[in-house]
């Protein structure tokens, strides 16, 4: 059995993952008849926003994920579950080419944002990050005002003329984040003196400033208490209205209540995509109902 | 068996804390004795140095007489310059104390002031209309006579082992009586270059010269050094060069200091050709070190900036470039300033690198621009340290004093500079 551990040396951004170790899946009992190699479920959608096709990343000698097909529809919200160091995370960091930055990280595949090769090498980073952002699981603002936070976006990627109409983005960003009547009065003070929930919301308003097509979000919530979560749940809800959502979560219950379509990784291979509500209801995998109903993971 | 552990525990215990309280009192005795010592070195320094900051002076009333001064054109600007002011200083000496008249007496009586005093008197008369008046000044006294007045010469030995003969001394009480003789605050000190008499010598110069080595090497290796670090840091690729770097790097940090000095005696002055004893040189050669001090510490500011804040800028859409200079750098900056400051302080403290470009010469002039010849306070000290005179024992402790307090207020900035911009995230 392979028993897959992240290297963490190599990848600090996934550590949280690979300080625990995986299971041995042999030791669960589980149906062998059925190989996790291969997923279950539907990975085609209509009206396609990215396409990945036999995804494998690894960092130096060590494979994070194996294979992976997966589809993500226009404006709809997918969540990625799994075990600790199944690979969702860096899955996921492969969407908007974030693993660029860890060194001895290959991603090989193919992986497209509505048909455009996202790891062409004649791609440019910037503009794709644009097209594709992302939150954070630790809420990371930058050390400047509430303003500064979300017009950096914007400014760096020129989107407003004036003054007058930069403001009216952060406005924007900051009301869809909901945000904005508790930021209205302290626009000028640091980010970081918000509240963990509230950094995070400020987070995401930086995210849609720049109007991105698809928002990664990994793990967004697990550094907040049940109220900020609830709070940034809805929201998810309300930008799946114009945005394209994907989000990885160690939490089952958010999966089910926020996501439309729910993947179910395991060491580094998809084992389980559908409805979130089949998958939650009627998991055709047997390692997907051993998850979902807390028998191991 | 909660019972058992309760008792394991609490056996124990004693242990745990007497080992605590060991530790806390060798911490405590370490620092009580660097205390002590840094308390003594500061005793030893501040009460031989005190005496530097005052001078004694004498009040002489001046006839400033043409013919005594042996100007006889006015508007002849050499007759100024070259005007004998020291006769002006003796005839008055020679006024006051009438009843001396041997050759020999008289000669002593010119010596209770500074021989270099004329200096003062030609100073005093870039007023040109005070010629053919009479003006009342204090003069700066000899050293041997600022002695006397400071309680260093032993009044109690006999005449032949004493430096200041009886007839001296009667002079300096007759003056101190009738108070013409006084210690006043020594302007000096802080106004003058150097000088082969004591009273005469001032840091002034090797103040500026410090200053102008300084600009020079804060102006070379902030930049080069920051830039070096991110690149090093943020762009270079990790590999067998980059490490080989990183190790010479390390390694310079801790070549001794006169290595420095050759290179630039070897590189800048016999090959380049640049001009001995001048600031430039020696700035250029503290660069080179405190180059590393600064590179190794931009490094470690650089890393301590969390990746997240990175991972929020890049994720943003945000160029490498962008990421450092609009996020990383700022944070970092503190830091690096911290570095800067404390290399730079290292700097002002070092003496054998600029003495092997030149920079110990005997310079007088006061240095005013990069490129002339110049001393710095280190070597100043260094230089007065080995003079004789009593006057000099205690103007290198006060120049000392000097360079400490140059040292403790860079010293603060960094400290405060740190306080201030220390970020929690």
């Amino acid at each position: 059995m392979t028993t897959m551990t992240v290297d963490s040396n190599t990848s600090p951004q996934s550590s949280q993952e690979a300080t625990q170790p995986v299971a041995d899946i042999s030791s669960n009992g589980l149906d062998s008849s059925r190989d996790y190699r291969q997923t279950v479920g539907k990975i085609e959608v209509a009206n396609t926003k990215m396409s990945m096709r036999d995804v494998n990343v690894s960092y130096g000698d060590k494979q994070a994920v194996f294979g992976v097909d997966l589809d993500i529809a226009k404006n709809e919200v997918i969540a990625m579950i799994g075990p600790s160091g199944c690979g969702k995370s860096t899955f996921l960091r492969c969407m908007n080419r974030m693993n660029d930055t860890i060194e001895g990280c290959v991603v090989s595949g193919s992986l497209k944002l509505d048909d455009q090769d996202i790891y062409d090498p004649k791609l440019d980073v910037v503009p794709l990050r644009a097209r594709v952002g992302m939150v954070f699981q630790k809420p990371n603002p930058f050390p400047k005002s509430i303003y500064d936070n979300v017009a950096y976006g914007p400014q760096i990627h020129g989107l407003a003329n004036s003054k007058v109409e930069l403001d009216e983005i952060v406005e924007n960003s900051l009301r869809k984040a909901g945000l904005w009547n508790e930021a209205k009065d302290r626009l000028d003070q640091p980010g970081t003196g918000l509240s963990g929930g509230q950094q995070q919301r400020l987070c995401i308003a930086r995210t849609i400033a720049v109007s991105p097509e698809v928002i990664l979000m990994d793990e967004p919530c697990s550094a907040l208490d049940p109220i900020a979560t609830a709070r940034i749940e809805e929201l998810i809800d309300e930008l799946s209205a114009n945005f394209t959502i994907a989000i990885v979560t160690h939490s089952m219950q958010q999966a089910a209540r926020v996501s439309h379509r729910t993947a179910y990784f395991h060491l580094g291979y998809l084992v389980e995509i559908g409805d979130t509500d089949d998958i939650f209801t009627n998991p055709k995998h047997r390692l997907t109902e051993d998850y979902i109903t807390g028998r191991f993971g | 068996m909660s019972r058992s552990t309760i008792d394991i525990v609490n056996r124990n215990l004693a242990k745990r804390y007497a080992k605590e309280k060991r530790f806390r009192l060798f911490g405590l005795v370490s620092i009580l004795a660097g205390l002590a010592a840094l308390c003594f070195l500061m005793v030893t320094i501040v009460s031989t140095g005190w005496g530097a900051f005052t001078q004694s002076y004498i009040q002489l009333t001046l006839d400033l007489d043409p013919e005594v001064l042996s100007i006889s054109d006015p508007q002849d600007d050499d007759q100024w310059s070259y005007a004998n002011y020291t006769g002006v200083i003796k005839k008055s000496l020679r006024e006051r104390f009438p009843d001396v008249t041997s050759r020999r007496d008289k000669k002593r009586l010119y010596r209770i002031v500074s021989p270099g005093a004329g200096y003062q008197v030609n100073q005093l008369m870039q007023d040109r209309s005070l010629l053919g008046q009479t003006v009342t000044v204090w003069l700066p006294a000899d050293d041997d006579v600022d002695s006397v007045i400071k309680g260093h010469i032993d009044r109690s030995l006999p005449e032949n082992e004493r430096r200041v003969s009886d007839k001296k001394l009667s002079l300096i009480d007759e003056l101190v009586n009738s108070g013409q003789l006084k210690r006043k605050f020594n302007n000096i000190f802080f106004t003058a270059g150097d000088s082969s008499e004591p009273e005469q010598a001032g840091i002034k110069g090797a103040m500026l010269g410090s200053f102008f080595t300084l600009i020079v090497a804060l102006l070379l290796s902030f930049p080069i050094g920051v830039a070096a670090a991110i690149y090093l840091e943020e762009f270079a690729p990790k590999n067998a060069w980059t490490d080989f770097i990183e190790v010479n790097i390390n390694n310079l940090a801790a070549v001794p200091s006169i290595v420095f000095g050759l290179l630039g005696l070897a590189v800048f002055l016999n090959w380049f050709g640049l001009p001995r004893s001048v600031p430039l040189v020696g700035g250029i050669v503290l660069t080179l070190m405190t180059l590393p001090t600064i590179i190794i510490s931009s490094r470690v500011a650089l890393k301590s900036v969390p990746p997240s804040i990175r991972e929020a800028a890049l994720g943003l859409g945000a160029s490498k470039m962008q990421t450092i200079f609009d996020h990383v750098l700022p944070l970092a900056l503190p830091g690096m300033l911290t570095g800067g400051i404390i290399g730079m302080a290292q700097a002002l403290g070092e003496t054998a690198p600029l003495l092997m470009i030149g920079m110990v010469a005997f310079i007088v002039d006061i240095p005013g621009s990069f490129t002339d010849p110049a001393t710095v306070l280190p070597v100043q000290i260094f230089l007065w340290s080995d003079s004789p005179e009593r006057a000099f024992v205690e103007r290198t402790s006060g120049a000392i004093m000097v360079l400490l307090m140059f040292l403790i207020l860079m010293n603060s900035i960094a400290v405060l500079l740190r306080k201030r911009f220390e970020r929690r995230w």
